[in-house]
C-alpha cells in the first residue's frame, strides 16, 4: 500500500500578518484555517479530520473546542517546525484507510508579539525530558545547535560563510517581489558576513525571522478534489524520522534528510533531477545546505559549492528555492516553518506564485522540512507533490 | 564569578542519574559502559542505548577528549563556548569549553575535565572542559 495518489492538497491558505499583538493564539489557528477552507471552496462541515502540532495553544483537544469541530480522525504529531509536512503525509494515510475524507491542518503563533527570543534564548523544554538535564546546564539556544553543525561541515568540507550566504541572498532575491515578506531587501554576500556573529559561523543574516501568523491546508481525496475549481495538486510520496544523538555516535554532518529523501522518492517513483522546485526548511542557511546534499541535490561536502552563484535564484540558478522569500526573509510563524514551505510549493504547482519568480511548467515540486534542533534531536519529512 | 561567566543552572538528577551527580558532587566524572556489548555511551542510562542490555556498569572516565565542534554564543553576555567534545572512551558529549581563550578554540583540540559549580544550594556541579595546556 503507498499513499501516491491517494490525496490531494485543495486548500492552501498563508496569514498575511507577521506581528499580531491584536490577535490571541488560537484566533490565528482559526483565521488560517477559515482561509483554507475558503480557499478550498468547501465549508467547515466537510472537515472531518483535524491536524495540529506543538505550536497549538491546549493542543489538539483545545484547538478543536475552540474551533467547534467535529471530526472523526485527529493527529497531533509534533517533531518540531516540520510537523505540517508529516501530517500531510498522514492525512493522506488516513484518507487512503477511509478515515476522513478532508483534512486540515494548522499552524499558527505569535511569538513576535510575546517577544520570545527563540534562536539566542535557552528554552527549557519538558522537565522530565531524559536528555534535559545533560543540556539545560550548558546553555543550548537553537542559533548554537545549529551552528555547531555549520562549523563541523565547514571543517569537514571546507564549506565557507561566503557559500553559506548565497542561500540568504536567493531567498532575498524572492522576498522583494513578496509584500508580505519581513525582510524585502536584496542583500548581498558580503551583507550577510559583515552582519553581526551570532553563534560561530552563522551571522546574523544567517537566521530566519521571527514572525507571528500562520498558514493552514486541506487534504482531500481524490473523488473531492476532482469537483472543485482549483488546479489538482497531488501527493505522489512522503518520508518521516527523527535523528538524535545516538548514544554518543552523532554525525552532525548529515540530517534525517538522508533517511527521508530516498523513501518520498521511491514511493513518488521520480528521481531528484525530476524536480523543479523546492520548499527547503530554511531556519538558518545551514539547514538548506545540509538539506541538499542530504536529498541528493548535489554530493555530500559539495553543498557550499551548488548553493554559490545564485543557483537557488528563481529564473538564474538550476534550482529555485523558497520562492516566497522562505522563513529566511519572508514568514516564520510560531518559529515553524513547516507549513510555509507546504504553501509555497502549491503556490508553484498552481501557478500561483508571484510572476517574478513563478517556475515555468511546474509540475514537480519537492518540500522537505527540519525541525527541532539539528545537533541534538530534529524531525525530518519529506513530501513530494505533483500538478496533475 | 563562575569560571564560565554564567551563572550554571542546576541539573535536575532523577532515579537514573543520581549516581552520577551524587559522583559529580565528589568531584569524580562518571560514564556507562555496557557489559555486554562492551559500548561506552553518552549521557548514562541504564539500559545500554546500543543493545538494550541492563548489565551497564558506572565506570570512572579519563576527563580527557578533543573536541568534535564547537560555536561561541556572542550574543550572551559574556559571550561562552559550547561543544561536542568526543571522550577518550568513544562517546560525544555536548558540553561548555571554559578557561579558554574563545578565539582560539579549534575542532581536534585536546581538553581536559573541569568540574563547574552551578547555582543553588548543595547542587552538584556539571563537567565542563578547558583545553589541555592553557
Amino acid at each position: 500500500m503507498t499513499i501516491r495518489g491517494a490525496a490531494y492538497i485543495v486548500g492552501a491558505f498563508e496569514h498575511p500578518t507577521r506581528f499580531a499583538p491584536d490577535k490571541s493564539h488560537a484566533q490565528l489557528h482559526a483565521e488560517v484555517a477559515a482561509g483554507a477552507i475558503a480557499d478550498a471552496g468547501l465549508s467547515k462541515a466537510d472537515i472531518d479530520g483535524y491536524f495540529c502540532s506543538g505550536d497549538a495553544p491546549g493542543g489538539l483537544q483545545s484547538l478543536l473546542n475552540y474551533l467547534n469541530l467535529e471530526v472523526r480522525h485527529v493527529d497531533s504529531t509534533d517533531i518540531g517546525g516540520v510537523s505540517p509536512i508529516v501530517q500531510v503525509a498522514h492525512a493522506a494515510e488516513a484518507i487512503a484507510l477511509g478515515k476522513c475524507n478532508v483534512a486540515l491542518i494548522t499552524l499558527a503563533g505569535r511569538p513576535k508579539a510575546d517577544d520570545v527570543r527563540t534562536g539566542t534564548t535557552p528554552r527549557i523544554r519538558h522537565a522530565a525530558a531524559p536528555d534535559v538535564q545533560w543540556e539545560y546546564p550548558y546553555a543550548i539556544p537553537t542559533a548554537v545547535s545549529y551552528a555547531l553543525a555549520a562549523q563541523r561541515h565547514m571543517y569537514e568540507f571546507g564549506t565557507t560563510s561566503e557559500q553559506l550566504a548565497w542561500i540568504k541572498v536567493a531567498a532575498s532575491h524572492h522576498a522583494q517581489h513578496n509584500p508580505n515578506a519581513v525582510l524585502r531587501d536584496v542583500v548581498t554576500v558580503e551583507d550577510v558576513v559583515n552582519s553581526p556573529m551570532v553563534a560561530d559561523p552563522l551571522h546574523r543574516l544567517d537566521c530566519c525571522v521571527i514572525s507571528d501568523g500562520g498558514g493552514a491546508v486541506i487534504v482531500a481525496r481524490p473523488e473531492i478534489a476532482r469537483k472543485l475549481n482549483r488546479p489538482l495538486v497531488r501527493v505522489l510520496g512522503a518520508g518521516e524520522t527523527t535523528k538524535h544523538q545516538a548514544g554518543g555516535k552523532i554525525d552532525l554532518t548529515y540530517t534525517g534528510a538522508a533517511r527521508t529523501g530516498p523513501i518520498a522518492f521511491a514511493e513518488a517513483g521520480v528521481a531528484v533531477s525530476d524536480i523543479k522546485y523546492v520548499s527547503l526548511y530554511d531556519s538558518f542557511t545551514i539547514t538548506v545546505l545540509l538539506q541538499l546534499e542530504d536529498l541528493g541535490f548535489c554530493a555530500k561536502g559539495k553543498g557550499g559549492a551548488f548553493v554559490a552563484d545564485g543557483n537557488l535564484i528563481s529564473g538564474v540558478g538550476r534550482l529555485p528555492f523558497n520562492t516566497d522569500g522562505g522563513g529566511l526573509c519572508n514568514n516564520h510563524p510560531a518559529n515553524r516553518g513547516g507549513i510555509t514551505k507546504i504553501i509555497e510549493a502549491v503556490r508553484q504547482l498552481r501557478g500561483e506564485a508571484h510572476p517574478a519568480v513563478q517556475v515555468a511548467n511546474c509540475d514537480l515540486a519537492l518540500v522537505h522540512g527540519t525541525g527541532g534542533q539539528l545537533a541534538t534531536r530534529h524531525g525530518s519529512g519529506t513530501l513530494i507533490l505533483e500538478r496533475e | 564569578m563562575q569560571p564560565t561567566g554564567r551563572a550554571v543552572p542546576a541539573p535536575h538528577p532523577d532515579a537514573e542519574s543520581q549516581p552520577f551527580w551524587d559522583a559529580a558532587a565528589q568531584g569524580r566524572f562518571l560514564i556507562k559502559r555496557c557489559t555486554s556489548c562492551g559500548e561506552a555511551h553518552w549521557f548514562p542510562r541504564t539500559l545500554c542505548p546500543f543493545c538494550w542490555s541492563d548489565k551497564t556498569e558506572w565506570i570512572e572516565g579519563s576527563g580527557t577528549g578533543t573536541i568534535y565542534s564547537w560555536t561561541v554564543m556572542h550574543r550572551a553576555k559574556p559571550p561562552y563556548a559550547v561543544a561536542y567534545v568526543e571522550l577518550a572512551e568513544g562517546p560525544r558529549m555536548l558540553t561548555n569549553i571554559v578557561e579558554c581563550d574563545l578565539d582560539r578554540l579549534h575542532i581536534g583540540q585536546q581538553v581536559e575535565l573541569v568540574f563547574t559549580p552551578t547555582s543553588g544550594e548543595d547542587t552538584p556541579p556539571v563537567p565542563m572542559f578547558r583545553p589541555i595546556g592553557g
